[in-house]
């Protein structure tokens, strides 16, 4: 009874500081750690999702919804042919360094982006900025030199965010920008660390963490092993599908599975025989029954698609059904295009999980219809992005392509699927020509329908965003419109 | 003597010198481009030209070379491409969890293989030899990195004892960095464990064969004394050759074990670099490596020679 007594004395007052006051650190656990810190000058994704919209942040941004929102751009107006964007800046917005956010750092931020020497991963967003002007501390005005529909949406992306002219020198290890979080401390290989900031300008945000640790785990034992024992409150994209099961029933963690942009597309050498021939494409993507691809590849997690596009964009329509599974049709289509008896041919598969488990399947479908296919792999990114998107060196490949809204690609010159359709770039080039979302959300609905038919790469499935955290934080995004890991709203419940 | 160590030395140097030529030959034979890398793949040329400059990946190979190990006789292992910052802090960095890890797994490898090897020499046959005999098939059968996820799951997951990994830094208290070693170092130590506690039977073994521990037993010595103070003493040197060698194969070695328990190490930063083409990272951590190895081989050579001295006249 003494025992009992003691053990409910105990364990009243572990409970106890629990109910005090919420919590208000966050460990949360990524795979990949960022290579530098500074989104303006190197591309790779993981820069953005410790950094964008947490230390930096842009004229506009992108919501959950991948609506565009104003930021350090309360308002803006757009001339009716298109080429002068006017914003209206936020007024005592200041960087974590004391610097002051005016029109004038805004042009230096762009001009640093779109200029000679810039190294920006997205140099090409900038690329119709004629010239920028700055009547006053609070305008900026941005005149083309051809109207960019897009402009505003690529104005939300980390690569476009605003850096102080004092500090954006060091931005790549030392980040100063105007967001809810200060950078506080990068320990390289394990983890980057930052806390709130006092200063934030925008007061109709109640940022309610004050520490945030991002923790670098690449092996996804671990990334089960850390969330199960506590050491991370969240991991926001685990990285194994098949151990997503393995948290059924644990009564502090709770699982989300949303959408994310990464499209898992088996590209085509379009300029290679027997590629060339939209018949045979279209065989081979007639021969996929994509649900099967996404159970062998991924345990059956992430949606079908049927071309470059997800649900989470703008004007998405679901294409799946235009080449739907039927091996006869593929086979009858195979003979008509003079390959009665199939072909053999090579795809290069790169070492990420998903892309050798699809191309195990999508062999053995080719298998019944004729088509013999060798896997061999590669080495991603480095010898990926020589021999395929350099060297243009390859039959298929297969990749997941992370840039939201990239559609695009298809119409860029040159490109490593070799495709070129003066319709689909003559529909892009409109695109661009107009600012309304309406009118841009039909162009983007028939460009989706030439990519299905025309098939220039086989499209399979959006990888999903296999969240994982504890029961009681709020505010992480179920779903992912850009890759990132947007903290200004999260918090602990009591 | 001295002209021998000094011949020694100069021998040291030029096979620095040639390995460090190998391996920039080697890492310039890898494809890829750390500049496409970085950016991505919407870069446009003349942006990933601008970069290539920057980074001074436009300079010829020689030049470059050139310039890397003139930098590393300076002292200046370079900038690391990805991290914008300079090598020799991070491996030095990461050497603060490396290296700590290594002596500590030998330190339980040690712990572990001197008493059990001896007392299975000792009892040659009896039920101590045949556990060490079972311990040492075993520990060299089973990989350290499964060893790790099976620590993991019974001490962290299961019973929380343990933190699953991730390391707190030297910073925050020796007490919680140990802590967070203790499972990587036990499971990099098994292994280790099971080859010495082998190497140690048979030296202890092949002394207690010999005629100084007759000549002891015979003056009237226990057997626990002749043990002790004359056989494990003069079975040692076996012994310390192959804790040099695995000392080397520890820190080069312990990749996997990291990877499972998530510690910034120099195997992680190796990996990391490799993936991302850091080439000026991935040079000076194989130099690294591969100095650390000819250096541990030079020391055993030289311990030879302080040992024996009719090693000294012969190579005089």
């Amino acid at each position: 009874m003494q025992a009992f007594a003691a053990s409910c004395a105990i364990a009243a007052a572990i409970a106890l500081p629990a109910h005090a006051a919420p919590k208000t650190t966050l460990n949360l656990g990524m795979a990949v750690e960022p290579t530098g810190l500074d989104p303006t000058i190197a591309a790779p994704v993981a820069i953005g999702q410790v950094t964008w919209q947490n230390v930096f942040e842009g004229l506009v941004s992108i919501g959950e919804d991948g609506k565009v929102q104003p930021q350090l751009a309360k308002s803006w107006e757009v001339s009716a042919d298109g080429l002068t964007y006017t914003f209206k800046l936020q007024d005592g917005v200041t960087f974590h360094d004391g610097e002051t956010f005016d029109a004038a750092a805004a042009k230096f931020s762009l001009d640093r982006a779109r200029g000679k020497d810039s190294v920006n991963p997205q140099k090409r967003f900038f690329a119709s900025i004629a010239s920028i002007d700055t009547p006053d501390a609070g305008t900026l005005v941005l005149h083309l030199s051809e109207p960019t529909g897009s402009l505003l949406y690529w104005l939300g992306w980390p690569a476009s965010v605003m850096v102080g002219p004092k500090s954006a020198g060091n931005d790549k290890t030392v980040p100063v920008g105007t967001g809810p979080f200060k950078f506080v401390n990068w320990a390289k290989g394990d983890k980057v660390e930052l806390a709130k900031n006092d200063a934030y300008w925008n007061k109709q945000v109640s940022v309610q963490l004050d520490k945030v640790t991002f923790r670098f785990i690449a092996d996804p034992q671990a990334q089960a092993a850390a969330l199960k024992s506590g050491d991370i409150d969240a991991i926001p994209e685990f990285g194994a599908p098949e151990l997503m099961s393995s948290f059924d029933g644990d009564t502090r963690l709770t699982t989300e599975i949303g959408n994310t942009e990464l499209k898992v597309v088996a590209g085509m050498n379009n300029a290679r025989k027997p590629f060339d021939d939209k018949r045979v494409r279209q065989a081979l993507m007639m021969a996929i029954d994509r649900p099967t691809v996404i159970e062998g590849a991924w345990s059956g997690l992430g949606t079908a698609i049927g071309s470059h596009y997800t649900p989470n964009d703008p004007g998405y329509q679901d294409m799946t059904g235009v080449l739907a599974y039927s091996p006869e049709k593929a086979k009858a289509l195979l003979a008509e295009a003079g390959y009665p008896n199939g072909f053999s041919f090579t795809i290069k598969v790169p070492q990420m999980a998903y892309a050798p488990r699809s191309a195990q399947v999508m062999q053995a479908m080719f298998a019944e219809i004729g088509v013999t296919m060798n896997i061999e792999p590669t080495e991603f990114p480095a010898k990926w992005v020589q021999d395929v998107m350099k060297d243009r060196a390859y039959e298929m490949t297969i990749v997941a392509h992370a840039e939201p809204m990239d559609i695009d690609i298809y119409s860029r010159d040159p490109y490593y699927f070799n495709y070129n359709n003066p319709d689909f770039n003559a529909l892009l080039k409109k695109v661009q020509l107009t600012a309304n979302p309406a009118e841009q959300n039909k162009l983007y609905g028939e460009a989706q329908k030439i990519l299905a038919e025309d098939v220039p790469a086989l499209y399979l499935f959006v990888m999903p965003k296999l969240g994982v955290w504890d029961k009681k934080l709020k505010g992480l995004w179920k779903n992912e419109p850009i890759p990132s890991n947007v903290l200004t709203n999260v918090s602990w419940e009591e | 003597m001295i002209a021998l160590l000094s011949r020694r030395i100069a021998g040291l140097v030029v096979t620095l010198l040639i390995v460090s030529f190998l391996i920039f030959a080697v890492m310039g034979l890898l494809p890829g481009d750390p500049a496409s890398i970085m950016l991505g793949t919407s870069a446009a040329p003349d942006t990933l030209a601008a970069l290539r400059h920057d980074l001074g990946l436009d300079q010829p190979l020689i030049v470059r070379y050139g310039h890397w190990v003139a930098g590393v006789l300076r002292g200046d292992l370079g900038q690391s491409y990805t991290y914008s910052v300079p090598v020799a802090g991070l491996i030095a960095e990461r050497l603060a969890v490396t290296l700590p890890l290594a002596i500590f797994a030998i330190l339980i490898s040690i712990a572990i293989a001197l008493p059990l090897g001896t007392f299975a020499a000792a009892r040659r046959g009896g039920i101590a030899d045949i556990a060490a005999t079972l311990f040492s098939q075993m520990g060299i059968a089973v990989p350290a990195f499964w060893v790790a996820l099976l620590m993991i799951i019974l001490f962290s997951t299961t019973l929380g004892l343990m933190p699953a990994g991730g390391f707190p830094g030297w910073e925050n208290g020796i007490a919680a960095a140990l802590q967070a070693l203790v499972m990587p170092a036990f499971a990099l130590a098994l292994p280790q464990a099971a080859v010495l506690t082998r190497v140690t039977r048979s030296a202890v073994l092949d002394v207690l064969h010999e005629d100084f521990t007759r000549t002891a037993r015979a003056k009237g010595l226990s057997d626990k004394a002749v043990l002790w103070r004359h056989a494990v003493p003069n079975a040692l040197v076996p012994i310390l050759t192959v804790l040099g060698l695995q000392f080397t194969f520890l820190v080069a070695g312990a990749v996997l074990v990291e990877n499972v328990f998530n510690l910034p190490g120099l195997g992680r930063l190796a990996l990391q670099a490799l993936a991302q083409r850091d080439i000026i990272v991935m040079q000076d951590v194989v130099l690294f490596f591969a100095a650390l190895v000819i250096i541990m081989n030079f020391i055993v050579d030289m311990s030879y020679l302080a040992i024996d001295p009719r090693l000294r006249r012969e190579g005089a």
